[in-house]
């Protein structure tokens, strides 16, 4: 993007350049010895993947984490940040990762709450308002003032987020993974917007672990992995190839599809006119699943997915309709039954529903399977049993460390996640509503695990994939529905392409009732 | 906190303990006593002699029984504060059948069991209100304390008066129906091995047995204990019911084996120091153990210490809290570490 970037500050010093910075959290080096150099007029990406230490260095940026070792330098003069104070006065402005704003408060009021007590301490609406659009323009970003917070999309919100950040004369923009909670249109949006900021002079750090993304917006590209730089290349220099082996380490096999499983298969989960339980009223659904197919459901995070999800696994009762499981009514029966009927469930919060963290690898994979009867005799568990089992899945799995006695919540997510996947697919389900199944993982492990799926699905297991990552769903899913304000709308079968996934996610298809109420909100 | 390694635990407890420790020196040496008289005279009545380490017994049994019915109640994620009320329901259910029968061994025996009976339906109310309308047991389980308390104080002035009518007490229980004496003419009764067997079983159901895998799995994380299939609510159910009948024992334990009469305060709180114990023994029944003997003996010290070093017993209450608090911090803390690490 060197086009849209203007010339650098006749003096030539980068706006930004941290050096050598280090930080150890106990054992782990999160960051070593890590450079990294912004010119004023550049978007410039961090890449790496969860845990390579990219916020780590956001943070110690922000004044937020202490590094180590390390000096920062702010066009060409040494700072010390000792805190978000400090650093917004040298002109760093943030964009979390997660965002922070007071939901029932207004636009205008999350910006005045942000930059102090107004004058005289009184807070005059339509001068608040008026001044929040104006500062807003200056960015050469639209914004509504008067809306709640509650109210926008989370692509307005993170908007809102950019202004705050910018309020304070910030210079240097850092922008934490800020397309994950966004559709593709959205993001389209967010890119206009960095690229018009950084045409006005200002330097922007951009983070992710997408590399199309990052090709497609950057001028620069500085990798990181496990806390150490894997080198700076210009976008117009390198590939996705390459930048996912400085990210991962080494080449990645791809992902095998395998042959379809032999049609005319029956279909296997079945959801007619189901009614969730929701605060908002929701249309009923309708959809199947077949033997041997990996049906996606599409959509940003909040769409109404985790209710379908909760619904399924017997963890929320259905207001209406009916889910059958293998022609089995099985929608009142409890988590158990279900299991015992052939279904199998990776919930989206893996550390809340997923497993218990204080208790050992070992127990974990056996939450479903102690009931065996070879895991028992009489009212005692066999832990010789529960040992060997653990054994068994953490080698098929290759899960690290494999220690069947570690407590669970001491392994990486990725780790956990597969722990997830073993204990669920060891009970040789038929049908498998997995959501989310590789969130926080790395590149090879979610690689593996999308590899396990298709082996599944392989194998005749239905499957349903519900999932915020919409890479992930066009990869993997035979057919695709896409949920958009608690409804779901079936990709036509020739459609299921990238484009039209992504505008079906930001709601062309559905119902105008449902339309209508996007563009309101 | 239950996550962390035994070893690990056990030093937690022993710093806590140390650290209220030293804070009690300092506060007898404010107060203007010696630490070291308050100590040794604490120890002595403790420990001293054949006849405190006696006292010092009885003051474990009832403190055993709670924490190990409060222990159960808290490995299944259920805020069981009602081991008071279970405590005073079983002495209630022990005096009615003890009374009831023709005197001897059988008596005894049945009285127990009533005892317990009667505390496993005071845990099974809270228990029924939490699983079947989402009430909360923190607040079943309190409440029912005073409707136990004020149900013994009808009952010693009413049904269960001793028949002269002259005190708000029983009448004694004949001798024959009583727990027997472990050593002919000693004070120390069959009960206290009973509740260390009682220790040894919870172990066993905890570490060794399906039903106790699925209730330690529920107590950790409910949610994902319902998504792999396994129903809270049968875990706290049972853990309320039984944890409910281990303090309802001790209640008709302490009436059978000390007491020998329901009186109105029946309980000096014993359900719910069994809190701090169960907590001091981190929720392990082998610890639990170890605790309900440090409580039992501070009780019993603390008279000592009133009497033969003029020092107010109720630094001893204060110590016991300051423990309570220490031990819910250090609980709390670890829970904000744990949800931070969560995000
Ligand atoms: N406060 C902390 N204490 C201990 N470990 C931490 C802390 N913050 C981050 N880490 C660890 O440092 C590593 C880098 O984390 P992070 O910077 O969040 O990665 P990224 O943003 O690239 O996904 C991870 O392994 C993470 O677990
Ligand atoms: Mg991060």
């Amino acid at each position: 993007m060197e086009s849209t970037a203007p010339a650098s500050p006749p003096d030539g010093a980068p706006a930004l350049s941290m050096r050598g910075v280090s930080k150890r959290f106990g054992e782990l080096a999160a960051l070593a010895d890590v450079g990294l150099e912004v010119k004023s007029g550049e978007i410039h990406a961090l890449l790496g993947e969860n845990g390579a230490g990219k916020t780590t260095l956001m943070n110690v940026l922000y004044g937020l984490v202490k590094p180590d070792a390390g000096r920062i330098e702010i066009d060409g003069r040494p700072v010390a940040l000792d805190g978000p104070r400090a650093a917004r006065a040298a002109g760093i402005g943030m964009v979390h990762q997660h965002l922070a704003l007071v939901e029932p408060f207004t636009v205008a009021e999350n910006l005045v709450l942000d930059r102090g007590p107004a004058r005289g301490g009184l807070y005059r609406r339509a001068v608040e308002e008026a001044w929040a659009r104006e500062l807003a323009a200056g960015f050469g970003l639209a914004l509504e003032p008067d809306r709640r917070v509650a109210e926008l999309s989370l692509g307005e919100r993170q908007r809102v987020e950019i202004v705050k950040a910018l309020t304070s004369g910030a210079r240097i923009l850092v922008l934490d993974e800020p397309t994950t909670v966004l559709t593709p249109p959205e993001v389209r949006d967010l890119f206009v917007a960095l690229r018009e900021l950084a045409a006005r002079g200002r330097a922007v750090v951009f983070i992710s672990h997408k590399l199309s993304e990052v090709l497609d917006i950057c001028g620069r590209i500085t990798v990181l992995r496990q806390g150490v730089v894997q080198g700076t290349v210009a976008a117009a220099a390198t590939d996705e190839q390459d930048l996912a082996r400085r990210m991962v380490g080494h080449s990645l096999g791809g992902l095998s599809r395998g042959p379809r499983f032999p049609v005319g298969q029956a279909r296997l989960l079945e959801v007619v006119e189901l009614g969730v339980d929701s605060a908002a009223p929701r249309p009923a659904m309708n959809f199947h699943v077949s033997e041997g197919e990996i049906v996606g459901i599409a959509g940003v995070e909040g769409n109404g997915q985790l209710e379908i999800c909760e619904t399924l696994s017997g963890m929320r009762p259905a207001r209406s309709g009916t889910v059958r499981l293998g022609g089995r009514d099985l929608t009142r029966a409890s988590p158990l039954e279900r299991a015992r009927a052939g279904l199998g469930v990776i919930p989206e919060d893996r550390t809340q529903s997923g497993v218990v963290l204080e208790m050992s690898v070992a127990d974990n994979l056996a939450l479903r399977a102690h009931r065996r009867p070879a895991f028992r005799r009489g009212p005692f568990r066999l832990q010789s049993v529960f040992d060997a089992n653990a054994r068994e899945l953490v080698a098929k799995f290759e899960v690290r460390p494999p220690d069947p006695d570690r407590a669970i919540g001491t392994l990486s997510g990725g780790n956990q996640q597969k722990l997830l996947l073993a204990r669920e697919l060891s009970e040789r389900p038929t049908a498998l509503v997995a959501a989310n199944p590789t969130r926080g993982l790395d590149v090879a492990a979610t690689e593996a695990l999308q590899n396990r799926l298709l082996q599944a699905r392989a194998a005749g297991m239905a499957i349903l994939l519900v999932s915020t990552d919409l890479d992930e769903v066009l990869a993997l899913s035979d057919r695709i529905l896409v949920a958009f304000r608690g409804q779901l709308a079936e990709v036509p079968a020739e459609q299921l392409d990238r484009e039209t996934v992504g505008l079906m996610m930001g709601g062309v298809g559905f119902p105008a009732a449902a339309r209508e109420e996007a563009i309101r909100l | 906190m239950r996550g962390a390694p035994l070893s690990g635990r056990l030093r937690a407890a022993f710093v806590d303990v140390a650290v209220v420790v030293a804070g009690l020196a300092l506060l007898v040496a404010a107060c203007g006593h010696s630490p070291r008289e308050a100590f040794s005279s604490l120890l002595g009545g403790a420990f001293g002699s054949i006849g405190s380490i006696v006292i010092s017994l009885l003051k474990t049994g009832p403190l055993l029984w709670t924490g190990l019915g409060v222990t159960l109640a808290f490995r299944a994620g259920v805020w069981n504060i009602g081991a008071e009320g279970q405590f005073y329901a079983g002495a209630l259910g022990a005096a009615a059948t003890a009374l009831a029968l023709p005197p001897g061994p059988f008596a005894a025996l049945t009285a127990l069991a009533a005892g317990a009976l009667a505390g496993a339906l005071w845990g099974f109310l809270p228990a029924a209100l939490k699983v079947r309308w989402g009430v909360s047991e923190v607040l079943g389980t309190i409440m029912l304390n005073f409707v136990a308390l004020e149900l013994v104080s009808w009952a010693v002035h009413g049904p269960l008066q001793e028949s002269s009518r002259f005190y708000p007490q029983s009448e004694r229980i004949a001798e024959s129906s009583q727990l027997a004496p472990l050593l002919e003419g000693g004070r120390l009764h069959w009960g206290i091995p009973l509740a260390l067997l009682a220790a040894a079983a919870l172990h066993v159901f905890l570490t060794y047995t399906s039903a106790g895998f699925r209730l330690r799995a529920a107590g950790f994380n409910p949610r994902a204990a319902r998504l792999a299939g396994i129903a809270p609510e049968t875990s706290w159910l049972l853990a309320l019911c039984v944890g409910g009948g281990l303090a309802g024992a001790g209640g008709a334990s302490e009436l059978l084996g000390v007491t020998h009469r329901l009186y109105e305060r029946f309980s000096a709180g014993y359900g719910y120091t069994a809190i701090a114990v169960a907590l001091l023994g981190g929720l392990e029944p082998a610890a639990v153990v170890l605790a309900a003997l440090f409580f039992g003996a501070l009780e019993a010290g603390s008279g000592t210490m009133q009497r033969v070093a003029g020092i107010p017993s109720v630094l001893v209450t204060l110590l016991q809290g300051a423990i309570l608090v220490l031990l819910v911090a250090r609980r709390s803390s670890s829970d904000v570490a744990a949800a931070r690490r969560a995000l």
